[in-house]
């Protein structure tokens, strides 16, 4: 029933740093009571040198919601306010050895409590954009109105546009018809991969060749532009080598050997055969080994 | 220590007996029930005793209304399909807004193909207002689907009373019995109910086995289509072993009918008392007169389900919370919020489902395991001050996105 690891588990059952601050000078309420979780962060500061002396937390909340506000605690304790601020939720998650996907949520609270904190402390006024939706896609821990607005905000038209801007329904495609639902109530119908498909032999003579150079060009700046997406979830991509149509790319961070691995090789390669209008196949490094 | 299982609504260990009947059927007896030969031969008339002790335990009129079924939601599926394909100018189904996903689901999807779908509300102890439902019955109606027991509180719809309306109306009724039957003494043949579900893993039989009864005369469209098993009703070779396995379990279950509601109940109740006597700010829900002898369902405020059952899960102690966060949704159960139950309490509900295995003894042990456990989780709780909830706790902790 729960997949928590050890470090989850031991948090909850020995929270650190639990109950009220008497001498807290910044204070962050935030979380839901309709979503079972929320969470009041405490913090004593040095006003002098904005360490953080002290952090103590309230919580109504799950297991894995006491365990990241015992983290979150533990963390930022002794950092000065600018440092704590720079802790994202990943941070949190790694720090317990990481959460279920549908418990990612509780680390997104606790940064939120600490920006409201700070914020509280400084005296000024935070206000959240917090929205969160119905888990959809468990493999990547990826909600409905995640996925919703990034349909409409990139007129996105089919499943694999929607796998590619979001990685949502690139692992098991348990959720495709759920997504395949958000696209309908978005776009009105489904539109299918196909006209795309037959377009694309048309088009391809007319291209001009690309030169060795351009086309290493080409393949370098499409990887950049995927790199926000892997650093989001605390990964990377280097080029290795080009050799004729394969390309040898190599993964580090969290995408190294995470069971994602072959899916986000997968989105990249779908990328690169956009960008140089031909058909490549993209490859880890260990995969030249072999050759 | 001993564990403690005190979620029997969710499933139920199988009874050695059940276990010991259903060994053969794995080795020699393999056959198949519609061969010739004497190896199915003697497999079918297994099958046949096993249709009369299920029919006994129903109080069907006949055992040719036994549809042997994978589990409770093929049997709830099959139903509401089947009324639909028999009567395609209806398009209305009736049901209410506490059934099991498995009629919920099914009827959210039902929709997106153009039914309607009408669900009767409940009132804060989970009753549904006969009124309202007599003004929903009109000749539009394919079938009204209720609960018999609901799972999470126990709480007993007037399945039987419902029934014989639909039925002056000419509208057939099926009722998901999957809490009620082994639980509950009921006898269909007295009754104006046209189709019933059981799940055979709730009542000590083991998981994937099921039962749709179909009253006799009822208009009938199989979900499965195929070979002549279940009289063409549900295709597909019969789960022997599992079959036979349920049928010994009904056979317990009426022997013990009578335990359960006598010895269960004092436990249940004794539980209820227990606990309620040792920590305040903790109410039942559901409606207390009329409900399953099993079934506690006890809201502690101010705190959150999932940590009560990690605390309990360490003292060897299993049961569920009615806070779906365990399950990947964000909300609390639809049926707490349907019950109007504030989200300060509907989170921290705790289902406890007791069966004729628990003892005197580990009610005695989580009597006294709760209330340290609430106690340390209220400590951790912003709503909890001292020994008490902070005064005005809906505004001394108001956290942003509320
Ligand atoms: C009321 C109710 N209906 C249906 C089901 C589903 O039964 P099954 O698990 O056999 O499909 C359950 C049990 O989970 C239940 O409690
Ligand atoms: S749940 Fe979305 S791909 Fe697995």
């Amino acid at each position: 029933m729960w997949d928590y690891s050890e470090k989850v588990r031991e948090h909850f059952f020995n929270p650190r740093n639990s109950g009220p601050l008497a001498d807290a000078n910044g204070t962050g309420d935030v979380g839901s009571i309709k979503c079972g979780d929320a969470l009041r962060l405490m913090l004593k500061v040095n006003p002098d040198s904005e360490v953080i002396e002290d952090a103590h937390f309230q919580t109504f909340g799950c297991g894995s919601a006491i365990a990241s506000s015992s983290a979150l605690t533990e963390i930022i304790k002794g950092k000065t306010l600018d440092d704590a601020l720079k802790v994202s939720n990943q941070d949190i998650a790694d720090y317990l050895d990481g959460l279920p996907p549908e418990k990612m949520h509780c680390s997104v609270m606790g940064r939120e409590a600490l920006q409201a904190a700070v914020a509280n402390y400084r005296g000024e006024v935070w206000s959240d954009d917090h929205e969160e939706g119905d888990l959809v896609c468990k493999c990547f821990a990826i909600d409905a109105v995640m996925i919703e607005e990034t349909i409409r905000g990139n007129s996105l038209k089919t499943m694999e546009d929607v796998t590619n801007y979001t990685k949502a329904g690139g692992g098991c495609s348990a959720c495709h018809e759920k997504i395949e639902d958000i696209l309908v109530a978005v776009n009105g119908r489904l539109y299918s991969n196909e006209p795309k498909a037959k377009k694309a032999p048309k088009e391809s003579p007319v291209k001009p060749q690309l030169t060795n150079y351009q086309r290493i060009r080409k393949i370098e700046d499409t990887l950049e532009a995927l790199r926000p997406m892997l650093q989001r979830d605390h990964g990377d991509v280097t080029l290795v080598e080009v050799d004729g149509k394969k390309i040898y790319v190599a993964l580090t961070g969290a995408c190294q050997g995470c069971q994602m691995e072959s899916a986000t090789l997968g989105g990249i390669q779908h990328k690169l055969v956009e960008a140089l209008g031909e058909l490549v196949q993209v490859l880890p490094v260990g995969a030249m080994a072999h050759n | 220590m001993k564990p403690i299982y005190m979620d029997n609504n969710a499933t139920t260990a199988c009874d050695p007996a059940v276990v010991e009947a259903m060994l053969p059927f794995f080795t020699e007896q393999f056959g198949n029930a519609s061969s010739i030969h004497s190896f199915g031969a003697q497999v079918g008339k297994a099958l046949k005793t096993a249709r009369g002790q299920v029919q006994s335990v129903l109080g069907a009129a006949h055992d040719s209304e036994v549809v042997f079924t994978s589990c409770g939601t093929e049997s709830d599926s099959t139903a509401i399909l089947s009324a639909l394909k028999a009567y395609p100018e209806r398009r209305t189904i009736i049901t209410t807004v506490v059934e099991h996903p498995a009629i919920l689901t099914l009827c959210e999807h039902l929709e997106k193909d153009g039914y309607v779908v009408q669900r009767l509300r409940v009132d804060k102890k989970g009753r549904i207002d006969l009124d309202e439902y007599k003004s929903l019955l009109d000749d539009r109606v394919a079938i009204v689907s209720a609960m018999w027991a609901n799972n999470e509180t126990g709480t007993l719809f007037p399945v039987e009373d419902m029934a014989e309306l639909a039925h002056a109306k000419g509208i057939l009724f099926h009722t998901d019995a999957v809490q009620a039957v082994g639980k509950l003494p009921i006898d269909l043949k007295s009754t104006k109910i046209d189709m019933l579900s059981l799940s055979g893993h709730k009542l000590h039989a083991p998981k994937g086995i099921g039962v749709l009864y179909v009253r006799r005369n009822t208009r009938f469209r199989p979900l499965l289509r195929g070979g002549h098993q279940e009289r063409g009703r549900r295709a597909g070779t019969e789960n022997s072993a599992s079959i036979v396995g349920l049928g010994v379990a009904c056979d317990l279950a009426q022997q013990h009918m009578e335990a359960e509601n006598t010895t269960v109940k004092r436990l249940r109740d004794k539980l209820e008392r227990g606990i309620l006597a040792k920590v305040k700010n903790a109410f039942v829900n559901g409606d207390r007169l009329l409900r399953l002898p099993n079934t506690a369902s006890i809201a502690f405020e101010y705190v959150e389900g999932e940590g009560i059952l990690l605390l309990l899960n360490k003292l060897g102690i299993a049961a569920s919370s009615g806070s779906a966060c365990t399950s990947g949704s964000l909300e609390p159960s639809h049926v707490m919020r349907a019950m109007g139950i504030p989200y300060t309490a509907a989170h921290g509900t705790i289902r406890f489902s007791l069966s004729r295995y628990n003892t005197e003894e580990e009610v005695d042990r989580v009597i006294a395991a709760v209330p340290p456990i609430i106690a340390q989780l209220r400590k951790l709780s912003p709503y909890w001050e001292g020994d008490g909830p902070v005064t005005n706790p809906e505004q001394a902790f108001a956290p942003a996105y509320a």
